[in-house]
């Protein structure tokens, strides 16, 4: 029954895509104001429709319904019920189902907003939002069907929606339980959020598409997209930062970032949607480089269904990627369709989307903004290439190779590199004119500032020179961005009455988009220290320990206190270490390393124990590949300075952004010092 | 010029995502195709190369020590060596699949396989076959062509000889 | 063009490379190896049977098997370079954590070199178009309220544009 209307409501979407994106076209055609209308009317029915498949698919999940072959595949009786929500994402059909609902819900939410002022990009946001989600709901209905059902047949079992000839519905007892890698909680909002990240870029492409198709070329669409691309944004950003902490805390490598091609696919469009959002800020400023906007966007959604292409197709395999598939091909002809019509468009209105670029100085704001694009560009390229090279490989010379993390890093670092000094320099720069005499001026004095981050390695005896330019960097951006706030805030005080928050809050709210981008920018900064720690300095060790040993790395020592095997529920053998953790001769912290393997799916998952500090990490891994006896067991042990820093400079990113995002409130009127 | 430059590289990379996925989507070499030649170099030092057996039955079997499905079959596989050593026109060969010598050694040791085995050097042979895991075993007639593909371990002794007694 | 990307790559990874092996760069030969040593050259290898997992983090029988191999080897007195060669012959390119510089595989490599040169020297031109370009009315507009806005000397001015900003958005 469930699997009725689940299945029914997804192909009533279908259809009412399919008709709202012919009723767009030809209401446009014939100027018939009442298709149009119809065609948005459809566009908000997509969301409900699909709500109820994803009722429907949870209802199945939540009750056990093994006959269904996602649920059997992906859950089982012992899973508590949380994760059996979470299993929702955590397999082919179900994700792509989740995907196209998430899809859905950002096509419908476009359609609440008023659109008098903007009738003529109305039928072509249809058309393009439409055409994308009937598309993803079209792999769902025919090819990645979640609500198919097993059937005992003459022939075996088979897997169909509708009775076979001669089949008799067979109700497998229980799952096979989801991959235990996705028990975990940051796995259960990693998908949601990277998924929004994706999707929410249908909203800025479809406004970009509608610009370019209606020839209205001016700001306008990216005044109606920006809050939508901050928000896919900061969605991106999200995925991508639980995505690396899931890694640090279950995958068990002591590091978070793998440059598997599945993670690189999914930063791929967060790096061409940074370099959007950036040059969304010239063309707002300056009304220039609207061709270079116009090619980020396009890069950026073509890189979000590149990416769900490699992960989904099979084309790649990885931790990340889903198992054999048959849609590689219709995604890769709609691929080839979103490509061609785009850049056919671009090509169209080139002419007009060009501007008279006037670049002054190469110390101007919009001058260091086009280098950071550059940048950005940059690490995309290396990293398509890296993604793409082995396939190119094996087809030329059949053989196979492995493009890893040294590949990657030898670019990123230097880029990463040249992007922290813009970022010192930019808040400073003004747009328009600027020599660097007048950026000296303004420079100097953080210049100055930041030599403590050179004194205080050297001192602390760092002999590394790549980190100690590192951590000047570091130390730069942050004294830039400090002494700005205060010069700013001073300047304020000096005109007005009222107490230092006061000022503080009026300075911030009066230009709002600023301080959030220079708030994002420390953040990234503080990442910049978490990454620089692990890159530079990790050390680790491995040894097998009697209970009682110890096993020394840096100026720490674990103990081997005990082992304790036991089954929990959830179908788990848990195998858990105590781990007393020592410095200087005194035991500062207990850590518990674990291993558990999940019977249903006999799977093992390695749950590091990690005394995390903002100076450094020790984080413990009970080696799972050696026997785990209670006798003696295997450790490895890694030191991951800084680390934290990662995580904290992640939350005040997300921060800014929220804040970047926040509907603006009126400004209320204040007391000026006469 | 520019455009052309664009377009053409929006095809090539078309056309390589294209190939690649033909290439992932591929399955094993099928039933009726002439079976890839390939040298391989025994354990035990002498070398064994398809093209020269043409004339006999030819079982190309993957495997490797650390597959645990690979166990139950080879028991079978060798005694179906044994069955038709006297008659000397089918020859067994097992590939080892990315393995490592002393655990090989080992495996073949603790099943007593006597017929030719030897390292998939370079991993050429499993990828001239495509094959997607082991164990798999190719059956390869007379002519050098692929009459047979099994996936997966053999169930049993009269499994393997149902399969190639037709062909002698 | 050969020797370039080998000069760059060697200075920028052996930095990376000595941190990585720094526990155990130095097994003294026929001592028994610790599990850092083997641990050390197996980061840097890729099993293909867990692919994108580096040997050292990989959990399967085949790679526990690997770095057995490793063990055995540097017992040996083997080197690291011997060592990770044997593994090139026995199971392909793909074991190394980058394609060998060698024949077609230089591409990857070139390419982004290629990319790198090419998008400075393109920027570079791009920039003297953009500089001798002659400044248009609306630019300098633009200039001037840049201007304006950051200096903040004006409250009324900037408070008038933000008001502006706010209902163009609608």
């Amino acid at each position: 029954m469930a699997t009725d209307i689940g299945f029914g409501s997804l192909l009533i979407t279908l259809i009412v895509s399919i008709y709202g994106l012919g009723a767009a076209v030809y209401g446009e055609k014939e100027k018939k104001k009442a298709w149009i209308l119809s065609a948005k009317q459809a566009m908000r029915l997509v969301f409900p429709l699909l709500t109820i498949s994803i009722i429907s698919l949870l209802y199945l999940l939540l009750t056990d319904k093994f006959e269904v072959v996602y649920v059997q595949e992906v859950s089982s009786r012992s899973m508590p019920d949380y994760l059996k929500i979470t299993a929702l994402w955590g397999g082919q059909s179900g994700s792509l189902l989740f995907w196209s609902w998430l899809l859905a819900g950002f096509t419908s939410a476009v359609t609440l907003r008023k659109w008098d002022r903007d009738q003529d990009f109305l039928p072509w946001v249809i058309v393009v939002s439409l055409a994308t989600l009937a598309f993803f709901v079209l792999l769902n209905t025919f090819f990645e069907n979640p609500f198919i059902r097993y059937w005992e047949t003459s022939e075996g079992i088979a897997r169909a929606f509708s009775r076979p000839l001669g089949g008799v519905p067979i109700f497998p007892s229980d799952g096979r339980g989801l991959n235990p890698l996705l028990r975990h909680p940051g796995m259960i909002i990693h998908p949601p959020m990277q998924y929004l990240g994706f999707v929410a870029f249908i909203v800025p492409y479809a406004y970009a598409m509608a610009s370019l198709i209606t020839g209205r070329t001016d700001d306008r669409w990216i005044q109606l997209s920006r809050r939508w691309t901050l928000w896919a944004w900061l969605f991106l950003s999200l995925g991508l930062v639980l995505g690396a902490r899931w890694a640090y805390d279950v995958l068990g490598w002591g590091g978070y970032w793998g440059w598997d091609p599945v993670e690189i696919s999914a930063l791929m469009p967060w790096l061409s949607g940074t370099a959007f959002l950036h040059t969304v800020l010239i063309q707002e400023r300056r009304g220039m480089f609207k061709q270079l906007t116009m090619v980020l966007i396009i890069l950026t959604f073509n890189l979000v269904i590149f990416g769900t292409f490699l992960t989904r197709s099979g084309l790649l395999s990885s931790v990340h990627s889903f198992t054999q598939s048959t849609i590689g091909p219709i995604f890769l002809a709609f691929i080839s369709l979103i490509l061609i019509v785009s850049l056919w468009l671009l090509n169209k209105r080139w002419n007009i989307l060009k501007s008279r670029q006037v670049v002054t100085s190469y110390f101007s704001k919009e001058a260091l903004i086009i280098i950071s694009v550059v940048l950005f560009l940059g690490i995309l390229v290396t990293s398509f290439w890296g993604v793409i090279f082995p396939k190119i490989s094996e087809l030329v010379t059949g053989q196979k190779v492995t493009v890893g993390p040294p590949f990657y890093e030898r670019v990123a670092a230097p880029i990463l590199g040249g992007l922290l000094i813009i970022m010192a320099i930019c808040p400073l720069a003004v747009w328009g004119y600027a020599s660097f005499k007048h950026l000296g001026r303004l420079l100097w004095k953080p210049f100055i500032l930041s030599i403590v981050g050179i004194v205080l390695p050297l001192y602390a005896g760092m002999t590394h020179w790549p980190a100690v330019v590192a951590f000047w960097l570091v130390a730069f951006v942050l004294a830039v961005n400090a002494i700005e706030f205060f010069r700013r805030t001073k300047l304020r005080r000096k005109k007005h009455i009222g107490s230092l928050w006061e000022s503080v809050v009026h300075v911030f709210n009066k230009n709002r988009r600023a301080y959030s981008a220079m708030i994002i920018h420390i953040a990234v900064v503080l990442m910049a220290l978490g990454i620089i720690g692990i890159e530079f300095f990790q050390t680790e060790t491995q040894g097998t320990l009697p209970e009682g040993g110890e096993l020394g790395l840096g100026s720490y020592k674990m103990v081997f206190e005990k082992l304790d095997v036991f089954d929990t529920d959830g179908g788990r053998n848990v195998a858990r270490a105590v781990v007393s953790v020592e410095r200087d001769g005194q035991i500062i912290d207990v850590l518990y390393p674990r291993r558990d393997y999940f019977y249903d799916s006999g799977q093992p998952m390695t749950i590091p124990g990690v005394r995390s500090t903002l100076v450094d990490d020790f984080y413990v891994i009970l080696v799972d590949w050696k026997a785990i006896t209670a006798e003696s067991a295997t450790f490895k042990v890694y030191h991951n300075p800084l680390v934290k820093w990662m995580w904290i400079g992640a939350w005040i990113f997300i921060f800014g952004v929220v804040l970047a995002t926040w509907p603006d409130k009126k400004i209320k009127p204040f007391p000026v010092r006469s | 010029m520019k455009k052309i430059l664009i377009w053409g590289g929006v095809v090539l990379l078309l056309l390589i995502l294209g190939f690649g996925l033909i290439q992932s989507q591929q399955g094993q070499i099928g039933r009726g195709e002439l079976a890839p030649d390939f040298e391989l170099k025994s354990f035990s030092g002498e070398t064994y190369r398809l093209s020269d057996f043409r004339g006999s039955v030819v079982v190309v079997n993957f495997w490797a020590s650390w597959c645990d499905s690979c166990k139950p079959e080879a028991k079978d596989l060798e005694a179906a060596h044994k069955y038709y050593q006297p008659r000397g026109d089918v020859l067994f060969l097992g590939v080892d699949y990315v393995d490592t010598e002393p655990e090989a050694l080992a495996y073949l040791d603790e099943f007593q396989i006597t017929y030719p085995n030897g390292p998939d050097l370079r991993t050429k042979i499993s990828q001239a076959f495509r094959i997607r895991g082991v164990p798999e075993t190719f059956i390869i007639d007379q002519n050098g062509v692929i009459v047979h593909v099994q996936i997966g371990p053999f169930r049993s002794l009269e499994d393997i000889l149902s399969i190639i007694d037709p062909l002698l | 063009m050969i020797k370039q990307p080998k000069r760059i790559l060697t200075l920028l990874t052996s930095v990376l490379i000595l941190v990585a092996l720094f526990p155990g760069s130095a097994v003294a030969q026929g001592s028994d190896p610790t599990d850092d040593d083997v641990n050390a050259i197996a980061k840097q290898l890729y099993c293909p049977v867990c692919e994108n997992i580096p040997l050292d983090a990989c959990g399967t029988t085949a790679c526990e098997q690997w770095r057995g191999i490793i063990r055995d080897k540097l017992r040996e007195g083997w080197t690291e370079d011997q060592i990770k060669a044997y593994f090139v012959d026995q199971y392909g390119d793909r074991v190394l954590a980058e394609p060998p510089r060698s024949g077609f595989n230089w591409v990857v490599y070139i390419v982004p070199l290629l990319v790198f040169v090419g998008g400075i020297i393109l920027l570079y031109f791009a920039f003297q178009r953009w500089r001798t370009a002659e400044p248009e009315e609306s630019s300098r507009k633009g200039v001037k309220r840049a201007a304006d806005s950051r200096n903040s000397t004006d409250e009324y001015i900037s408070r008038v544009e933000e008001e502006l900003r706010k209902r163009s958005k609608g």
